[in-house]
């Protein structure tokens, strides 16, 4: 559900040390922080090492190794967080193919999903 | 005769519009309250941001009982989730589960619920363990029966021997009518199609599910047939839903307190193609319920891939219907239209 409104439009921009936008968790609820399994951005073909993926939510900042063990935080229902990439130097101008993947543990689900969106995004300036 | 059965609304049903922010609480509670809807559900962690892990705040809940209080509504239930693979490689222990059980209850207290709606894969034991405690604060503990459960299914069972023996009033039923599904919903067949479904097999499955065919003989049938991934995905969904009685639900009455009034798609003259919802009422009128039958509706996820779903709309079609037959002589209508 709300597969195709994962990541925000138009929020995708370089910051210092990469790139970043704005992603939703395709859920009816938030999840805890340490329900999160895995976070995967793909831009242009090139997948983006687990290392070098950073969560924000109202100010915090984590790795997904320390996101595992985060049981007083939340990625909330509709929650815009700020998914960031190491990546040197950035985007280059223009168009890029961006895919948020996230696996995340569902106490009742017999498996453990990972949803995904894929869209074209212009850097913003 | 007006039925003895009143409407409401799980604010569940409006997700696709409060994920994008079109519409804040009090527009969901408004919408319901305009429609006659005065029952208001919610999942507790969908409503308030931070429950459980760092706490709903108090304005968020002094907001809640404000907008309650101005448009005449009454708190149903607070749907909660108990997160009991919270740790990675272990499940929540018993007493710790307990524990997320009675916070759950404070909770619901304190949004002036009378129910609590715990999730079908909790165990029993946990649920009678924190019933004295639902007692001692006024709630009562509801398992939502939901497809592919039921309530002749052996898990359901033990759930209603352990309550039974529990001796607590604390413990009761929450069905979900999705479990009632007689026909395959248009729209699921519609979204495989779009997938790739092969007509002739989508066909096929559609008449097999209507001629109440076993689902792994229907699924054996679509690939002999050459199904492809998506017409084996729309045979495999009958592994996780089957048109059940509603009349099982009579045996059940003393401890059903709520309803979820699922449904996938509520046509232009409101109809629920998938679900009988006017046996469902004769059903739950025998059996002399007095709660609330909640909308819910979860067309939204089968549909989101071509339109923007419009579930006002959809939720208005329902409790006309619901209206209707619960003998109802008003025609419910909106009257403050929400903004897209």
């Amino acid at each position: 559900m709300m597969d195709n409104k994962m990541i925000v439009e138009g929020s995708l921009r370089n910051v210092e040390g990469g790139f970043a936008f704005l992603g939703r968790l395709p859920y009816y609820r938030g999840l805890g922080l340490s329900m999160i399994e895995d976070i995967q951005i793909t831009v242009d073909g090139e997948t983006i090492a687990r290392e070098d993926v950073r969560f924000t939510v109202r100010g915090k900042t984590y790795t997904l190794d320390e996101m595992e063990t985060v049981y007083d935080n939340r990625w909330n229902f509709g929650e815009k967080a700020l998914i960031s990439a190491l990546k040197p130097g950035g985007l280059g101008a223009g168009g890029h193919e961006v895919t948020f993947a996230v696996r995340y543990r569902v106490s009742y689900l017999p498996f453990v999903p990972t949803t995904k969106d894929t869209k074209e995004l212009a850097l913003a300036a | 005769m007006a039925s003895a059965i009143k409407r409401g609304v799980s604010l569940y049903s409006y997700q696709n519009e409060t994920f994008q922010g079109k519409m804040t609480l009090e527009d969901c509670i408004r919408t319901s309250a305009e429609l006659g809807a005065k029952g208001i559900e919610i999942i507790g962690e969908q409503t308030f941001w931070g429950w459980p892990e760092y706490g709903a705040a108090d304005a968020d809940v002094a907001n809640w009982h404000s907008l309650i209080g101005k448009y005449d509504c009454t708190p149903v239930s607070h749907d909660f989730m108990l997160d009991y693979k919270r740790y990675k490689g272990r499940e929540m222990a018993f007493e710790e589960q307990v524990a997320s059980v009675k916070n759950d209850i404070d909770f619901g207290a304190r949004l002036g619920m009378k129910f609590i709606r715990a999730l079908v894969s909790i165990s029993p034991d946990v649920l009678v363990a924190a019933a004295p405690y639902a007692e001692e604060k006024g709630i009562k503990i509801l398992i939502e029966v939901h497809a592919p459960l039921h309530f002749d299914h052996p898990w359901i069972v033990r759930h209603a021997e352990a309550y039974e023996k529990s001796g607590s009033d604390a413990l009761g039923f929450l069905p979900d009518m999705g479990m009632f599904l007689h026909a395959y919903p248009p729209v699921w067949k519609e979204r495989f199609l779009r997938q790739g479904a092969q007509p002739e097999i989508a066909d096929y499955i559609e008449k097999a599910y209507q001629d109440r065919v076993l689902s792994e003989y229907v699924i054996l049938g679509a690939m002999q047939m050459g199904a492809n991934k998506a017409a084996i995905s729309m045979a495999e969904a009958l592994r996780h839903n089957s048109a059940f009685e509603p009349k099982r639900m009579l045996e059940f009455m003393p401890r059903i307190h709520n309803i979820h009034g699922k449904f996938y798609q509520m046509t232009e003259d409101c109809v629920e193609p998938s679900i009988p919802y006017d046996k469902i009422v004769e059903v739950l009128q025998k059996g002399g319920y007095q709660g609330y039958i909640c909308s819910e509706y979860e067309g939204n996820r089968w549909i989101e891939d071509v339109e923007e779903p419009d579930s006002v709309e959809q939720v208005r079609r329902q409790q006309v219907m619901l209206a209707k037959l619960l003998g109802e002589e008003t025609v419910p209508a909106l009257k403050t239209p929400v903004a897209a």
